[in-house]
């Protein structure tokens, strides 16, 4: 992250220089820091209204019921979790989320697993493997139905506006797949 | 269609009465519980606050910058002479950046290309299966403060521009 940070901020400062608009660089990085506090206090609401439900999952027991149902399925992928942890119901509880495209239930069930998965991690300051396969699998964006995506294509008068639903099932669970080969491979050549 | 999207709606409802009816059913004190659980809320927005501030003005600056239109448009020739509609590269390319400004561009490519053209449909299937990269790295590794990210970040950039050539292969194949 280090190095793409520092690129992204030299690149953009050189390139004001050029194309003439070190202002508008000045007033874009002040958007941004605005957008970060917008965004961060709508993710304060959301996250703690979730950690609030996920606290009820764990008192009242369910979270064992939930693992159970999952454990079989994520134990293929996530090969070093405990049967029992409670990564098993937030991770099976995030992808879900995803699934049904559910963004506001899954970001911060999200930010959930990977605390779950860092009380397993053994060097805190680097990440394991379990967690880059989890936020590898939720950048593919595994998603039932595009709804905004149809609603824009239906809102401009496509013929079949769900007709993208298909190809877009399609693509996403090929990338999936390919994100995952990629990652795999990564793992046995950095060895 | 319609029905999808009602089910859809209806996880979220069906799930929080069912886990707050089987715990009072349990005898868990809910409330106190769930109170419990959202105090821990602010704890972790404070922690990942710094990290979503450097990725939104990094982000932001380059493309203010010029840098990013440049980017584009250097690689938009080779996109052409492939037979690949430009305006796909746009959304394709802000699309790991920011989710709000990719779907103002599809609605654009939509508005001006038509929703049935080769280049709507394109756009349709890379925002339905690409997801706003950075954004998720900056939340989910500001979540654990961890530093030493390892080969996770040329593995996403990599298995993104792979998204994106999966996404034209399937709307060349499939229509």
């Amino acid at each position: 992250m280090n190095f793409v940070w520092v690129v992204l901020i030299a690149v953009s400062m050189i390139a004001a220089f050029f194309s003439g608009g070190p202002e508008a660089v000045t007033k874009a990085m002040f958007d941004g820091a605005r957008a970060a506090v917008e965004i961060s206090i709508f993710l304060l609401g959301i996250v703690s209204l979730w950690l609030g439900i996920a606290r009820v999952i764990e008192d009242s027991g369910l979270i064992h019921h939930i693992a159970h149902a999952f454990r079989p399925l994520m134990s293929r992928l996530f090969k070093d979790i405990p049967g029992d942890h409670p990564a098993i119901t937030s991770i099976s509880l995030n992808l879900l989320a995803n699934f049904f495209g559910l963004g506001n239930a899954a970001t911060p069930i999200g930010i959930k697993a990977m605390q779950d998965l860092q009380t397993l991690n053994k060097d805190k300051d680097s990440l394991s493997f379990e967690m880059m396969l989890f936020i590898v699998l939720n950048t593919a964006s595994i998603q039932l139905v595009p709804f905004t995506v149809v609603g824009i294509l239906a809102e401009f008068g496509s013929a079949a506006p769900s007709g993208i639903v298909l190809p877009t099932i399609c693509a996403t669970t090929v990338s999936a797949a390919v994100a995952l080969g990629i990652l795999f491979l990564f793992r046995v050549l950095m060895r | 269609m319609k029905d999808a999207a009602f089910i859809s709606q209806l996880v979220i409802p069906a799930f929080i009465l069912f886990t707050v009816l089987y715990a009072a059913g349990k005898k868990v004190r809910v409330y106190d519980s769930f109170v419990a659980g959202a105090k821990e809320g602010p704890r972790i927005m404070f922690k990942i606050f710094p990290y979503l501030l450097a990725i939104f003005v990094a982000i932001k600056a380059f493309q203010a910058s010029g840098a990013f239109e440049f980017l584009r448009q250097t690689l938009s020739g080779s996109f052409s002479a492939l037979g690949i509609p430009p305006e796909v590269l746009s959304v394709a390319m802000i699309k790991p950046l920011s989710g709000s400004a990719a779907t103002a561009i599809f609605t654009d490519i939509v508005k001006t290309a038509g929703p049935d053209s080769p280049a709507g449909r394109i756009s349709a299937v890379i925002i339905g299966s690409a997801e706003t990269t950075f954004y998720v790295l900056a939340l989910y590794l500001g979540a654990v403060n961890i530093r030493r990210t390892g080969y996770l970040l040329p593995v996403c950039l990599i298995a993104d521009a792979f998204g994106i050539l999966i996404a034209i292969a399937v709307v060349k194949l499939m229509f």
